[in-house]
Formats: structure tokens, C-alpha cells, sequence
């Protein structure tokens, strides 16, 4: 019934004290933040730890949602910020920051031409330093516009074409020295 | 896209699909917070005075943008609607109230809602617990400076410890933004309390901050609204410095805007500006973390310096420490007039690594000894975005550290860049505690007025430690507030004991504080008076007394200024101005005690005492006023 109500009315709703409104959002949205929650981070177990306070903090952080942006664009916010949180509170710091991922993708490569596709995507995620524009690159490539990533990073657009460029530049080198 | 087709097919082939069976739990604990929230709110309803203005959800708002790890210590009160909303000390997840009671102020019963425990599980912004008791309108008899870090508690009286929680404590892991501020300084009553004391501000970032998020589109988090930084941005047209001071202080009277009946007392400081100026022995200590790889930061600190340089000379010298990983000196001192040198020493930086605050400062105040001769002054200039994540585990003993280091006389700057990770509440309470001030640089026209324009103020003290207490007398004023100026409270006792730290003054400085105050018999009064008050005594012909106390840089002792604040004072030059912001600030910062007072009447103020405006920063505040205006709506 609510399937055709946008994302933002329901949020608005639901920052009401409208509980389907929000349980019906939460439903809608709960994939995508756990998708971008592990590509952030490139582990599943963060990812879902991640999910489950996000879902926890979410009811109390909901009036703060303005309308001024889409409603995806403030939860990814949230979602970044949560991944910074968690990845500072972590005590090896240097390699939380620098590496992508636990290495457990590796128990998930079993056929060989899989394991080689993993550790390219391993070796360019950890080109992709530093972790701002690995963050920056892994949002556009979800489909934000830069201006909704700039939005989400609290950048400006100009940083966020920066960023991507520089990505550009950092993946060309990389294939330069594989071949 | 192209580019990035493979790693697009790659990322979404290896992402999984979430647990089916935590999505489930997720989902009912979400909901579950949500309905012990709804709860919660209709009892806001019942016990606020003013139902169905938004107020709760407007604070619930503020907290959770208040991504600060400032204010991680700093309880935030809404007295007047009996609303406590209190920011624990607490970074893991936490789900058992009794452990936040713990954390909780002392001098406060706390007294947990349980459904707001329940809902308060929140992992990237401080813990939230909402408070609903009867809540006495206690005020606090003085809060604790945000120099005297370690024990903000004892420095408090107790009754008061639960709205003084002072906003120094800095932890080494945080949340992306902190800002460092306090509640709005609440009304006193002139017979109960009649003596109001602060230490100078002189800072101004606050102001840039604010620029900035506005002009991103945003109204800036109530918590980087600091007033007194704010109006101490702009120049105003006091009289300078005449006899032994170092300063000249001048006392206005005028009628508030914002609520008929009141009256507000205008004080304005101007420092005395030195012919020459001493030779300056600067150390840039550069942040070249990787944070600072952002067109916002580095580069624009790099133009930033080179704005500076230029207005360097043959005598004074100039050193480079960066900090990143590990810190180095990449520039010896050299003197100024080497321009080439030093721009080439600049350029070559470049952002990498991780942030290691603590040693690279060592390094950079081991160099400025080194650089100190007789009679100059030696400054280590700090520029970062805030992030010190390695290095410094304890902010006290960094503070601690920075405090010898200004007893032996180099002074301490901060220069704020970026936003994003900008650490804030660090940077102010390491200015404060290096006696200098903390300034946040967000674009080039900016560096130009705090590193060209206002240099000589920036980089030469005249006067340290400076305090100002007012006495308002009882028979003429019965209720007074400071306006801003809330992380700057002394106690009464701290203006004679010289061993407290204060503010310093720079050349050129100006400082402006603003008291709303009511008169006795004033309609607008807000409290009654006391039935069995005795019958206030006093000279009838003075509003109050004015006392400042400063030492000359350098010496131990204080200097005494004292003088009357009279009745038929007139209002100061520019007087108008400083207003309006005063009222924007308040505005920005949700302030109750201003009535209906709008953006449009700051504008009008504003717009009506710009004034000759040399430099337009008049100009630029009435386009934020009108900005700020249009998003609020």
C-alpha cells in the first residue's frame, strides 16, 4: 500500500511518530546500507555489526533528517560516519585505515579464476589510498551523483571530481604495472 | 564510468547478501527503539510548557549532529522546560542504563527513563539519555575555564557540577566533527549573585565556521555557534589606548532589541597598536597527515603561508616541522627574506600517513627555543584539520605539555582547515591552553584577513591573561546575563588568584562583551523579587563596577583596571552591529530569551550600522544573515 510513497515522505512520517511508515523504510532501505556498509569495509562481519547500530541509532537520529536532501543521501551519511567511528575505535589503527577488507574473502575463493579476481579487487582497493577516495569512489560507483556524494561526505563537489580523478589516476598506474 | 567497470562488476560480485536472521533482529530492535521513543515523546508533550513546538525534537536534532568529542563531556540543558539532555562520556554501545547512570555528572540524581535508555543505543554519536525531572532551575555559580582541564568537577561547586561539566574533555578517538561549547550563560539574579566573571576571547573561528556551513547550505550545529567569537570577528570603532594600559576599555548603555524593558552593557576592549613590532620567530607545525589531502587543506594552506610570508621581514625567521607518521623538521630556521628557500621547503610537502600530534609539537617548541633571543617572540603556528589520531593517548598530559611550554614563553597558534574531521573543541583547547588563539581558515580571503590583516594582533601579545568581572548593583539591575563568552566562565575567586589562566590580547585586538541586563521595576523582569530580599544598597548613580585584571607578556603579576558603569552612558560606536550578530548568534543557537526576534530584524539592525565597512566583512555578515534567513524557512 505504502510501495509508491517516496522514501523522504515516509521518513518525514515516520520522524512523526508514524511506526509502519518507518518499519516499511527501514525495510526498503536495509540492503542498501548493509551493501555499501561491506564495500566501505570489505568485511561482511563489520558490515553487518555496522547494520545492526545503525538500526539501533536510527529511530533517535531520524529528526535530524531536514528533507533537504534525498533520504538515501542522509542515511549513507550516517552509514560513512558510522564506518569512520567503527574503524577508529579499532586498535590497529594503520591497518584499518589502509587496508580494505579482513581477508576474509579469501575462504569465498575457491575456483582459481575467482581467486584471481579477488586479489585484483583486493590490490586495487588498497591502491585506492588514502580511504577518502576508496570512500569517495566506492559512492559513486553506487550510483550517487558527485553532488550527492559531496553531500554525503560533507565535501564539496569540486573535492569530489578531485577524488575521483585521482582514483582514475591511481587505477591507471596500478594496470600500468601489472602488464 | 568506463574506467571503473571492472571494479564496479568486481565490488558487486563479492558483496554478499546481509544474515536473514540478524536482518530480522535488526529490524524489531529498530522498531522497538522507535516505539520506546514515541512514548518518550508524548511525555514531552505533557510536562513541556510549550506543547507542539518542535522544542524536544529539536534538541533530539541538535544532540544528534553533535558529533563532537567536546561535548562527549558537556551536558547540554534545557532548564527552563525542566529538560535535562545529557552527553555521557561514552564511545562503545551501550545498552545497559545503569552503566550510563554511572557516567552520569555528579551533584545530579539521575534519574534514567527507561524507555530512553532503551532507545539511546547509539553507536557513532554519544550516547543519548533523555532526562525528564523536575528539574529546579539551578544555575551555575561559575563553570570551570577550559585551560584548567584535568578536574572540571571540583573546580565547580557542586550543586552547580551538573550543568558545569566543562567542554575540555578531549578524548583521543572521536566522532568526525567536535565542537567545544556549553549552555547559554542562564539569567542571574543581581541580589543573589551580583558578580559575572570571564576570561577574554579573541579567537574567531566559530565565525568561519558558521560562514562556511552556511554557504554549504547548511544552519551550522548549534554547538559551533560560539557568540562571543562571533562578534569578536568584526572591527569596531572603539577609542584607542591612552595612558599606562596596554588596552582602553569603554562601557555602552543602550536599549535591547529583542525585548522592551531591557537594557544591554556594551563593553569594548581595544589593544594598543606598537609602531614596530618585535621580531617574530615563527614555527609552522604542518599536518600532513592524510587526511589533508583535500584541495581544502593542504594547497590552501600553502597559499595560506605564502600570504603570511609576505608580510615577514629580514629580521624575523621562519621554521617548517610537519607531523605525519613521523615527524620531522623540514625547514631549519631561516630568515624571512629568504623567500625562496622557504616557499621551495613548503611546496615540497605533501600529505601521507597517519597524524602523530604529539611529537611533531615537541619538535617544533625544541626549535622555537632554539630560535628565541632576548626580547623576541617565538610562536609555534599549528595547522591542521583536527585529527590527532596517533599519538596523543592523553590529552591532559599534551595540555600539561603545552602549558610549560607557554610558562617559558612560546606561545601556542592553531589554524583550523577543512571540515569534515575538523576537530574543533582540540584546536580551541589547545590555543587556549598556548595562550593563543584558534582560527579556521576556509578560504584564501579568510588567510588574508588572519594572516595579513590582523598579523601583528595574531602574532604579538600586549596583555596575558586577561579577566574581566562585572558587579551589577542591586538597587538599579535586577537581572543580568552574559551574552556568550560560555566556555570562557571563571569563577568569581579566579580574577585575583594570578595563577589562573585567561585569554590573551594581541596588538590590534579588540574584544567586545554584551550583558542584557533589567532594570529594577522593569516590566521585562523574568523572575519576581524576594519577598524578605533585604533592601539593596548601593550608590544609585552606577549600574555596576568594571574590573579587568591582565599581566604584561611575560611577568607574573596582575595589573588592576577599575571603572564605573553610570547610568547615562551612552551607547559605543558601532554599538548596532555588534548587536545584530549578538542576536544572530542567538538566533543560530535556538536561544528563548530574545522573544520573536527574527533574522529579518538582524538584518535590519545590521543592514542600518554597517557603517564605512573598509574590508566588507559587514557585507559578508548581512549576506550569511539573509542565506541563514532563506534556510530556515
Amino acid at each position: 500500500m505504502r510501495m509508491n510513497v517516496s522514501d523522504e515522505s515516509l521518513a518525514q512520517a515516520a520522524a512523526g511518530g508514524d511506526g509502519a511508515a518507518f518499519a516499511t523504510l527501514l525495510d526498503r532501505v536495509y540492503d542498501k546500507i548493509f551493501g555499501l556498509a561491506f564495500r566501505l569495509t570489505g568485511s561482511r562481519a563489520d558490515a553487518e555489526d555496522l547494520v545492526q547500530d545503525i538500526c539501533a541509532a536510527l529511530p533517535g537520529k531520524l529528526g535530524g533528517f531536514r528533507g533537504d536532501s534525498k533520504f538515501t543521501t542522509w542515511l549513507f551519511r550516517i552509514t560513512v560516519n558510522a564506518t569512520h567511528d567503527r574503524r577508529r575505535r579499532h586498535a590497529s589503527y594503520a591497518r584499518a585505515t589502509e587496508g580494505w577488507g579482513d581477508w576474509e574473502l579469501a575462504q569465498r575463493a575457491e575456483q582459481a579464476e575467482t581467486a584471481e579476481r579477488l586479489d585484483w579487487l583486493r590490490l586495487a582497493m588498497d591502491t585506492l589510498t588514502p580511504p577518502e577516495i576508496r570512500e569517495t569512489l566506492i559512492l559513486v560507483l553506487d550510483g550517487l551523483s558527485h553532488k550527492e556524494v559531496a553531500q554525503v561526505l560533507d565535501v564539496s563537489e569540486g573535492t569530489v571530481s578531485w577524488r575521483i580523478s585521482e582514483a582514475k589516476k591511481k587505477l591507471k598506474r596500478m594496470k600500468e604495472a601489472e602488464v | 564510468m568506463s574506467d571503473f567497470d571492472d571494479l564496479k562488476k568486481a565490488l558487486n560480485a563479492v558483496t554478499p547478501a546481509p544474515d536473514g536472521t540478524r536482518r530480522k533482529e535488526n529490524l524489531a530492535t529498530a522498531l522497538k527503539n522507535f516505539d520506546a521513543r514515541q512514548g518518550m515523546r508524548n511525555e514531552t508533550r505533557l510536562t513541556s510548557e510549550r506543547p507542539n513546538n518542535g522544542l524536544f525534537r529539536g534538541v533530539i536534532s541538535m544532540l544528534a549532529k553533535l558529533q563532537t568529542r567536546g561535548a562527549l563531556g558537556a551536558t547540554t540543558a534545557l532548564a527552563a522546560v525542566g529538560l535535562f539532555v545529557f552527553v555521557p562520556t561514552l564511545r562503545e554501545t551501550v545498552t545497559d542504563p545503569l552503566v550510563q547512570r554511572t557516567k552520569a555528572p555528579l551533584g545530579i540524581t539521575t534519574q534514567v527513563d527507561d524507555a530512553a535508555a532503551g532507545a539511546s543505543v547509539v553507536e557513532m554519536d554519544p550516547v543519548i539519555v533523555e532526562e525528564f525531572a523536575a528539574a529546579p532551575l539551578i544555575e551555575p555559580t561559575g563553570r570551570p575555564m577550559v585551560k584548567r582541564a584535568p578536574a572540571p568537577l571540583m573546580a565547580a561547586p557542586a550543586p552547580a557540577a551538573g550543568l558545569a561539566i566543562a567542554d575540555e574533555m578531549i578524548l583521543p578517538e572521536a566522532n568526525t566533527e567536535a565542537f567545544a561549547n556549553a549552555d547559554d550563560n542562564p539569567l542571574k539574579v543581581t541580589a543573589e549573585e551580583p558578580v559575572s566573571t570571564f576570561s577574554v576571547d579573541v579567537d574567531t573561528a566559530s565565525w568561519s565556521v558558521i560562514r562556511n556551513s552556511l554557504n554549504w547550505g547548511n544552519l551550522p550545529p548549534k554547538d559551533a555557534v560560539r557568540i562571543e567569537e562571533m562578534v569578536n570577528y568584526f572591527p569596531y570603532d572603539y577609542p584607542a589606548p591612552e595612558g599606562t594600559h596596554p588596552f582602553q576599555t569603554s562601557v555602552g548603555v543602550m536599549d535591547s532589541p529583542w525585548r522592551e524593558g531591557t537594557q544591554i552593557v556594551h563593553i569594548g576592549l581595544q589593544g594598543e597598536l606598537p609602531a614596530t613590532r618585535p621580531p617574530l620567530n615563527l614555527v609552522f607545525l604542518i599536518d600532513t597527515s592524510g587526511s589533508m589531502d583535500d584541495p581544502q587543506k593542504l594547497p590552501l594552506l600553502k597559499q595560506s603561508f605564502r600570504l603570511l610570508l609576505g608580510q615577514l621581514g629580514e629580521d624575523d625567521s621562519v621554521s617548517i616541522v610537519t607531523y605525519a607518521g613521523s615527524a620531522g623538521r623540514v625547514l631549519d630556521p631561516t630568515p624571512a627574506s629568504e623567500r625562496d628557500t622557504i616557499l621551495a621547503a613548503l611546496n615540497k610537502l605533501d600529505a601521507g600517513g597517519s597524524t602523530a600530534g604529539q611529537e611533531g609539537l615537541q619538535q617544533a617548541y625544541a626549535t622555537a627555543r632554539e630560535m628565541t633571543e632576548e626580547g623576541e617572540v617565538s610562536r609555534v603556528i599549528l595547522a591542521t584539520d583536527g585529527d590527532f589520531n596517533v599519538g596523543i593517548y592523553d590529552p591532559e598530559a599534551l595540555k600539561d605539555y603545552i602549558a610549560t611550554e607557554r610558562d617559558s614563553g612560546t606561545y601556542l597558534s592553531v589554524l583550523g582547515f577543512g571540515r569534515g574531521n575538523l576537530d574543533d573543541a582540540t584546536m580551541q583547547a589547545l590555543a587556549q591552553t598556548g595562550n593563543g588563539m584558534a582560527a579556521y581558515i576556509d578560504t584564501l580571503a579568510e588567510a588574508q584577513k588572519v594572516l595579513v590583516d590582523q598579523l601583528t594582533g595574531a602574532l604579538v601579545p600586549i596583555a596575558d591573561d586577561v579577566k574581566i568581572q562585572v558587579e551589577f548593583n542591586p538597587a538599579q539591575i535586577a537581572e543580568y546575563r552574559l551574552i556568550g563568552y560560555e566556555t570562557r566562565a571563571l569563577n568569581r575567586e579566579d580574577f585575583n588568584n594570578d595563577k589562573v589562566d585567561a585569554g590573551e590580547i594581541g596588538a590590534g585586538h579588540q574584544v567586545t562583551a554584551l550583558y542584557e541586563v533589567t532594570p529594577v521595576g522593569s516590566d521585562a523582569r523574568l523572575t519576581d523579587p524576594l519577598r524578605y530580599g533585604s533592601a539593596a544598597e548601593g550608590k544609585s548613580d552606577e549600574l555596576g563596577f568594571l574590573r579587568l585584571r591582565y599581566k604584561e607578556p611575560g611577568t607574573g603579576t596582575s595589573q588592576l583596571i577599575e571603572s564605573p558603569i553610570l547610568t547615562d552612558a551612552t551607547p559605543l560606536e558601532d554599538a548596532n552591529f555588534a548587536l545584530a550578530i549578538v542576536g544572530f548568534g542567538q538566533i543560530l543557537r535556538g536561544s528563548e530569551l530574545i522573544g520573536d526576534w527574527s533574522f529579518g530584524d538582524a538584518i535590519a539592525l545590521a543592514q542600518s550600522a554597517k557603517g564605512e565597512d573598509a574590508y566588507g566583512y559587514r557585507q559578508e555578515a548581512i549576506n550569511l544573515m539573509r542565506l541563514a534567513q532563506s534556510l530556515s524557512q
